[in-house]
């Protein structure tokens, strides 16, 4: 029960409004208002430009062995230096954040996509569906998702993938570590819609199941998923620099920064060239938090009530 | 009764400032209360009735809220100046409240013992095994048989009735000089209303104490109030002694209000309801706030606001149609 | 009560015979052993050791038998370290419980003030800044901090032992040893409780913010009691009531050890041995251990369900 005085500030904001375009531009601008949602925001935006646009001004992306550059620090022309091939670190880091953003969205849409149809199938047919479903996620969330993780990792490695490909099956290794929680949050969310008022109207309308599940249902989610998938993306990456740091995922040449850090895990990198491990960690870094602050910005506006 | 007044509000503005503006959700307002007076806040919701009871407790909360101007004067100090400290050795011991909504009001994981204690510690130094003694005698006092047990109990566990007592045990407790009745029979059955009503009196003719009762129910302003006190929209519109103004009420919203109640063995065709809504407070302008609902809406109405001015016997209104009145016998 | 509970227990039960099997399978599956992998052995040795350890049998047979031995007690026998799994985990898995408790507790402790201060100045500066810093906390990789700190407080300024739980070739005793191994502590354990206060701060922020709102804080403000104790006692008491159900939760991390932050500070615990076991390839143990986990995870749920029935008064089975 909030208190009076909320209630005296409520009477003034809750006036009838129903058009739904209306409702989107209101959150938007409630969105621009939290300064810290639109840094967070700036961040990102700033950190794909960096990563996807940037090394086409840069001079050093064809990744030349330079003998004669090898382990410089930070100077004028290598603005953090350069590795133990003498390639630019600065460049290496653009390409791969490409990698590990790429690796982040693709994996959350994969287990956005498993999560919210399963979510969805179990919490609108119940049943022995649900059942099921639910049994296989309950089972998935008991056993510790780092062990989980580095055997598949283990098994990309013993199989020879070839690294080209190793990349997409990162993807598809985090997304499937991923749905269980995912379809469980969708299948909470549903099942609290299905009791609500409009769903019972659409019962009496005598709508088919996919109609009532496709036009009525999963369009209230969206909110929802678009939060949850917000801050996927930065567990994601976070997930998959873990992995490739542990050299279980991506693996070199191709650079991602969790790898990139690895490879400066020995005593001499680690001790005397910093310019080698730390940028990749900070772009992490840089990267998840803002994401998850962009994500908690937009969970205010479009999922009040779900606090935490 | 005497004459000075233990609580004079004078020009009391509280505002809210929220994203879209400024709520003024009590707005210039002056009252007084005299010892052993039950004086009544009558208004719809949002009318600013609640809100003028937290602001003499120095309850509204910053920083949304904010007391912007006004003078809270109880027993000769201003309560506005005082320091923090000074304030809370004041509040729960000089003037106690109970709230509209007893189930919510105690606190879930307390027991039921322990919250009434408290106040008795703080205030009147009581050890813990004084206050648990003084406990049991307030729980029989508010009419509830097995004190012991009740004391060891959780709110969750009582009806509303009795958390209602258990309210007012906690705030006569410390002997307040003013108690402050925020709506405290609203969520209740209509036979405990009238046992709590009754109680709330019988305590203050034992003790003179003074009720500033809120409420928007015109049955209990008539069995409970010696004056009372007309709000809306966070303004004063109507004030008086409580025979005068029901036999005599001026303002229209008074007399709308009167209209809309039901009465017993008249029954009419259609119970008579106030046309339109009350105004959105963030879209005020100059003029008189009744003007859209009033059926005697003039030109003046809509762009300057009455006054509040003396009509008769004590009785004030704030209404152009007596202005005019009051003009013409001039 | 006693029935919902038997069903609980029931369906704890299930869950964890399917996780044993799909654990075991998932073992099965990775490729390579212990005995492939280990080039100083001869093809001779190789088979004969297949057949002492019964890794050439059906994968059902070997599941059969690695679950009837497990209901025995018998978890196995560790390949690399030629010793009994459960005898091995006894000797770590205090390691990692002095490094999780010591650090959870601390999280705890600062969540709850820092939470409750938060929430009470609900969108002060202060507040912005705790909000900024927890997600700060929620966004660290969790090996890069360990390193970045091991490299500034460790190497550069040579404050703190960048790993290890004792010096190498110590054998202090008594209050020397205890002095010694708090020395070592100190960095993994900041460590762990940066990256766990921040989500745990923010929960208790907006527990609450919840309970500040209500009805029955206002009461105790009305009666004219001090913030400080309608903060700490009326609201506290209320915000912290949810939050025995993360107790249950916590279990597996407070026995489980951490993989990433024993194996960065080199810290003798559970986590460690499994990362070693996990390059060798050492079956029992690498089963062993993710069962040990699958069981802390089920027990802390039901724990977790306990717990919040008993503490709440309202709340009745």
């Amino acid at each position: 029960m909030p208190s009076i005085q909320a209630e005296v500030t409520n009477v003034a904001t809750n006036r009838p409004q129903a058009v739904k375009s209306s409702l989107w531009r209101q959150s938007i601008r409630k969105l621009l208002k939290n300064k810290l949602a639109v840094g967070g925001f700036a961040v990102v935006v700033f950190m794909f430009l960096l990563c996807f646009v940037g090394p086409l001004f840069s001079p050093y992306t064809d990744n030349k062995v330079n003998m004669t550059m090898m382990n410089k620090a930070p100077n004028i022309h290598h603005w953090l230096g350069t590795d133990k091939l003498g390639r630019d670190v600065l460049t290496r880091v653009m390409q791969a954040g490409r990698i590990s953003l790429t690796v982040g969205i693709a994996s959350m849409v994969l287990s956005v996509f498993i999560g919210t149809l399963l979510g969805a199938i179990a919490g609108y047919y119940r049943g022995i569906v649900d059942q099921v479903i639910m049994r296989i996620a309950d089972l998935l969330l008991t056993i510790p998702s780092l062990p989980l993780l580095f055997i598949f990792g283990a098994l990309l490695s013993e199989w020879k993938v070839p690294t080209d490909y190793r990349m997409y099956i990162v993807m598809l290794i985090l997304s499937l570590v991923g749905w269980p929680s995912l379809a469980r949050m969708v299948r909470g969310q549903l099942l609290s819609l299905r009791e609500r008022e409009f769903m019972q109207a659409t019962i009496v309308l005598g709508l088919r199941d996919r109609r009532k599940l496709v036009n009525h249902l999963l369009p209230n989610l969206v909110p929802l998923l678009i939060v949850i998938a917000t801050l996927n993306i930065g567990g994601a990456i976070l997930s998959e620099s873990v992995l490739s740091f542990f050299g279980l995922g991506v693996m070199p040449p191709t650079p991602t920064w969790g790898n990139m850090i690895d490879a400066a895990n020995n005593m001499i990198d680690f001790q005397e060239r910093p310019w080698l491990w730390v940028p990749p960690g900070f772009s992490i870094f840089a990267t998840v938090i803002a994401i998850n602050i962009f994500g908690d910005g937009l969970r205010d506006v479009l999922d009040p009530k779900q606090k935490r | 009764m005497s004459t000075h007044s233990l609580l004079h509000i004078q020009h009391l503005s509280t505002y809210f400032d929220t994203d879209e503006g400024t709520v003024k959700a009590v707005d210039d307002i002056s009252l007084h209360v005299r010892p052993g007076e039950i004086v009544c806040i009558v208004g719809e919701s949002g009318c600013g009735k609640s809100i003028t009871a937290l602001s003499v407790m120095g309850l509204i909360e910053a920083p949304t809220g904010r007391i912007a101007d006004g003078i809270i004067d109880f027993d000769g100090q201003n309560l506005l100046s005082l320091s923090k400290n000074h304030l809370r050795s004041i509040r729960g011991n000089d003037i106690a409240m109970i709230f509209q909504e007893p189930m919510s009001s105690l606190n879930p994981v307390i027991t039921i013992g322990e919250q009434m204690s408290e106040p008795l510690i703080i205030h009147k130094k009581m050890n813990k095994k004084q206050a648990q003694k003084r406990v049991l005698e307030l729980i029989t006092q508010v009419g509830i048989s097995r004190p012991e047990q009740i004391a060891k109990s959780y709110p969750h566990e009582l009806s509303g009735g009795m958390l209602q007592r258990i309210m007012i045990a906690i705030a006569i407790s410390c002997d307040p000089k003013l108690l402050i009745a925020d709506e405290p029979t609203t969520a209740l059955d209509v036979t405990i209303q009238a046992q709590i009503l009754d109680m709330l009196r019988e305590f203050r003719s034992q003790s003179d104490m003074s009720i500033l009762l809120i409420t928007h129910d015109l049955g209990v302003v008539a069995e409970m109030a010696d004056y009372v006190v007309v709000m809306y929209s966070g303004k004063i519109v109507e004030e008086g002694e409580v025979v005068e103004l029901f036999a005599n009420p001026r303002h229209p919203y008074t007399q709308g209000l009167l209209r809309s109640k039901p009465i017993i063995n008249q029954r009419q065709k259609e119970l008579y309801s106030i046309p339109g809504y009350v105004p959105n407070p963030l879209e005020l302008q100059e003029s008189c706030y009744f003007h859209e609902r009033c059926e005697h809406c003039m030109d003046i109405c809509r762009t300057q606001e009455p006054p509040l001015r003396d009509v008769e016997n004590g009785q004030k209104t704030a209404c152009w149609l007596y202005e005019k009145e009051a003009a013409v016998h001039v | 009560m006693s029935s919902y509970l038997m069903k609980r227990l029931g369906y704890t039960l299930f869950i964890l015979l399917a996780a044993s099997l799909l654990i075991f399978c998932l073992y099965a599956l990775t490729p390579g052993d212990f005995i492939t992998g280990n080039i100083k052995l001869s093809p001779e040795r190789k088979a004969e050791l297949r057949e002492l350890y019964g890794l050439n049998k059906p994968l059902l047979e070997r599941y059969v038998i690695w679950m009837n031995n497990a209901f025995h007690g018998n978890f196995g026998y560790s390949l690399d370290k030629q010793q009994p799994v459960l005898k091995l985990f006894n000797q770590y898995v205090w390691n990692s419980f002095l490094l999780a408790i010591v650090s959870t507790f601390l999280t705890w402790l600062i969540a709850v003030i820092i939470g409750v201060i938060a929430a009470y100045k609900q969108y002060s500066w202060f507040d912005t800044f705790v909000m900024v810093g927890i997600f700060a906390a929620m966004s660290i990789p969790s090996f890069f901090i360990g390193l970045f700190l091991i490299k500034i407080l460790a190497v550069d300024f040579k404050w703190l032992p960048p790993g290890g739980m004792l010096t190498t070739g110590s054998n202090a005793t008594g209050v020397a040893y205890l002095k010694e191994v708090i020395h070592h502590m100190t960095l993994p354990v900041i460590v762990m409780t940066l990256l766990g206060v921040g989500s745990l701060t923010r929960y208790f922020r907006s527990n609450m913010i919840d309970v500040i709102q209500q009805d029955y804080i206002r009461t105790a403000r009305a009666k004219g009691l001090s913030e400080r104790k309608v903060l700490f006692t009326h609201a506290l008491r209320n915000a912290l009531l949810p939050a025995i159900t993360l107790v249950g939760f916590e279990l597996p991390a407070l026995f489980g050890g951490s993989l990433i932050i024993e194996r960065i500070f080199n810290w003798p615990g559970i986590g460690q041995l499994y990362m070693q076991s996990f390059t060798v390839r050492d079956y029992p143990l690498l089963m062993g251990f993710t069962m040990f986990i699958a069981v802390l995870t089920v027990i802390g749920t039901l724990l977790s369900d306990i717990l919040y029935h008993v503490a709440d008064p309202r709340v009745k089975i």
